[in-house]
């Protein structure tokens, strides 16, 4: 037991948004995710570092939490972690409280609430930086002799920011502390003590060993004023929403078809180095159509994360919250749901992960349930593709380019009928007690672009890691379910027509066809479900195996109606297409009739909106 | 905007209020002074109440628990 008695086990345990996985970052060498909004850690995180004295330390990241009376289910691991209550989990030998410096009014009461627990503790005041350039002086020594233990001063930001918290975690001596370590046991929680009296500690002790010029930093108080403010706040939401999709569309295009042209004549040359045969054709219809039809979309799955990205760290999202509340409320969800579903817009499932942070637990449901009607970036694709087929490029309203208002309308096609869904969601529910919102909001911070940088890095390599994994492995099974059985001798028509998938895709037709697809659509949709990405590349594989030698934009416009089109984007807005979203689902409510729930009202609401969009398109003369 | 006031206290609407507990976690104690920041584009709903160092968004619900007194002299 050697090993394991020379590993030191500590949690970071802080109130929200103080900078607890910044810290870990920088101890573990790890990127768990850290943005400027409470509730963005919502699970306990494990890491390692080596200690200078060669002790092994094993790091625990935890959610914030405002108080140890736990208020939502993330606040309630964090309760469970440090008294030792979490299943298979001792409580930690150190505890290492985080408190952001320019926020000690609030952070402090949390501090003496775990100081009651009688555990080894030390306080790591984070955020010195930004507590120095606000002119706030705080006397370390005095205030570690009023909490009777260690504190330190870190910048979770700055490489070596840590440099004191390691020095002093590896001072800690766990003999020394016997008296209040029970190996393994639970810890008992005191009785709460009445909140005035920690905030008249509090109050004290700042008195004592802090001065500060002002209360608030006035940087934040002038953006509030504008950015909260009724009319302009509620402009400048709408201004940057909207130009996060004109940017998807205009700054993307030129990169995209750049590499989509690249792709195609690769495929090309390949087509023509190699003889005839399978092989070629499964490199050339299947990894190079296919494939590359979808790499091409990096480009704007990287812009859209670049806004993401930007709006997280900045601390805009709970203002936004806080300017949607009202009309999120009347639709049944609360201004709190507006993080984990803008968060959809990337991919619904880290959104719907990160309901975790809602207290209320109707409101979590209803937010997970609407939560895959918000456009995640896998149906940018489809989307793209239909789009630049088929609708025109070209300039409307002196300023906006046609293609990103389509592509706009097709995103509040999603975010209106989520809001009818939970409204509706709203008026079944029999239980109409009072929902919480109660939310913080940070200080406003500049992002680091090494940072976003590094983020955009990993999401391009995640997406490039999907192309290569799961979307080659369906690609390549579709190409063979494609290609066999080989036609009859004398066939008249491709071999796509007689093979497994020809048929598979024909049955469906007869389900598809009153909405307009056509059986090679019915084809990509199977796939589809495990990625959604993979509609199109799919697709692309589909024609190139019946024969069509243009790209898949050319052959879509030409052989494709109108009304089918749009019924396939009205699919899209809707359709349940995604497997793993489902599973996740199942995951965090740890209920099948919610996934049952989800999938059917998604599917009917897809098969009905497609069969409107095609019927009313086709009396249209679409 | 801007209308500072000192907290009197926090009322529960019944027993085991978690709002009326989190709002005294939050610093809603007596003798506090609180600031109210802004109000919501909507019914002016919700507030942004500054309490301490921190500025928190609460519905008209919840910030009708706590009861303050209103400053009289600059
Ligand atoms: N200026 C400055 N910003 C910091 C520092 N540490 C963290 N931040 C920023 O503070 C914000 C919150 O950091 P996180 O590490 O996500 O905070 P957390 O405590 O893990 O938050 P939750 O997981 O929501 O409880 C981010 O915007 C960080 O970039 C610091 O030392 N200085
Ligand atoms: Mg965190």
């Amino acid at each position: 037991m050697n090993g394991t008695a020379a590993t030191l086990r500590i949690a970071l345990v802080g109130n929200p948004n103080c900078g607890k996985t910044a810290l870990f970052n920088l101890l573990t060498g790890t990127r768990q995710k850290v943005a400027n909004y409470a509730g963005v850690t919502i699970e306990r995180k494990e890491g390692h570092y080596l200690a200078p004295s060669g002790r092994n330390v094993r790091v625990l990241d935890l959610p914030g939490a405002y108080s140890l009376a736990a208020n939502s289910p993330d606040e309630a691991i964090t309760r469970d972690v440090v008294t030792g209550r979490y299943p298979g989990e001792a409580a930690p030998d150190l505890i290492v409280c985080v408190a952001d410096a320019t926020n000690l009014r609030l952070h402090l009461r949390f501090v003496l609430e775990i100081a009651r627990l009688g555990r080894p503790m030390l306080l790591a005041l984070n955020m010195m930086d930004a507590a120095k350039r606000r002119g706030i002086h705080i006397d370390v020594a005095a205030l570690a002799a009023r909490l009777g233990m260690p504190v330190v001063e870190t910048i979770a930001v700055k490489r070596g920011g840590a440099a004191g918290l390691i020095a002093q975690i590896d001072a800690f001596e766990p003999l020394a502390a016997l008296g209040a370590v029970v190996a393994g046991g639970n810890v008992h929680i005191p009785q709460a003590p009445s909140a005035p009296d920690l905030h008249a500690q509090v109050r004290v002790m700042l008195a004592e060993t802090v001065t500060m010029p002002r209360r608030t930093a006035a940087i934040d108080d002038t953006l509030d004023r504008i950015v909260l403010h009724p009319v302009f706040g509620l402009a400048i939401l709408a201004a940057i929403m909207f130009l996060i999709f004109q940017a998807v569309f205009s700054w993307a295009t030129p990169l995209h078809d750049g590499i989509d042209a690249g792709i195609q004549a690769a495929g090309a040359w390949l087509g023509s180095a190699l003889p005839d045969g399978a092989l070629r054709s499964l490199l050339v219809d299947g990894v190079f159509a296919g494939l590359g039809t979808v790499l091409a979309f990096l480009p704007q799955i990287l812009i859209l994360f670049l806004f993401i990205f930007v709006l997280e760290e900045s601390g805009y999202l709970p203002r936004a919250a806080f300017l949607l509340d009202r009309m999120m409320l009347a639709a049944g969800l609360t201004g709190r749901s507006f993080i984990p579903l803008l968060s959809s817009f990337a991919c619904a499932i880290p959104g719907i992960m990160a309901t975790r942070s809602i207290p209320d637990p109707r409101d979590r449901l209803t937010t997970i349930l609407i939560a895959p009607l918000m456009t995640c970036s896998a149906r940018l694709p489809v989307y793209a593709l239909l789009i630049a087929a088929f609708v025109p490029q070209r300039t409307v309203a002196g300023i906006f380019n046609l293609q990103g208002v389509v592509l706009f309308t097709l995103y509040l096609a999603g975010i209106v009928s989520a809001l009818l869904v939970a409204w509706t969601i709203k008026r079944l529910r029999r239980d109409k007690s009072e929902h919480a919102l109660m939310m913080e909001l940070p200080s406003y911070r500049v992002p680091h672009p090494r940072d976003i940088a590094i983020g955009l890095y990993e999401r391009g390599m995640i997406f490039i890691q999907r192309v290569g994994g799961i979307i080659l492995a369906l690609t390549v099974l579709l190409w063979f379910l494609s290609s066999f059985p080989a036609p009859p001798v004398g066939a008249s028509e491709p071999a796509i027509h007689y093979s497994l998938a020809g048929m598979i895709g024909k049955a469906l037709h007869v389900v598809f066809a009153p909405i307009g697809f056509n059986w090679q659509i019915c084809i990509a949709l199977v796939p589809g479900l495990a990625a959604r990405e993979v509609a199109v590349s799919s697709l692309a594989t589909v024609y190139a195996l019946g024969g069509n030698e243009d790209g898949l934009q050319a052959i879509v416009a030409a052989q494709w109606s109108l009304a089918t089109a749009l019924s396939l984007l009205a699919w899209y807005v809707f359709a349940p297409m995604c497997i793993s979203t489902l599973a996740t689902v199942k995951r965090e409510t740890r209920s099948w009739r919610n996934v049952v729930v989800l999938a059917g009202y998604l599917f009917g609401l897809a098969y009905f909106a497609s069969l409107a969009t095609y019927q009313i398109a086709k009396a249209l003369g679409a | 905007m801007g209308v500072s006031a000192t907290v009197f206290e926090v009322n529960d609407t019944g027993p085991k209020d978690a709002i009326a507990q989190r709002l005294r976690d939050f610093g809603f104690v007596a003798g506090e002074p609180v600031r109210l920041v802004a109000r919501g584009p909507l019914g002016a709903d919700p507030l942004l109440v500054q309490i301490g160092y921190t500025r928190f968004a609460l519905r008209r619900a919840e910030a009708a628990r706590v009861t303050v007194s209103l400053e009289t002299s600059p």
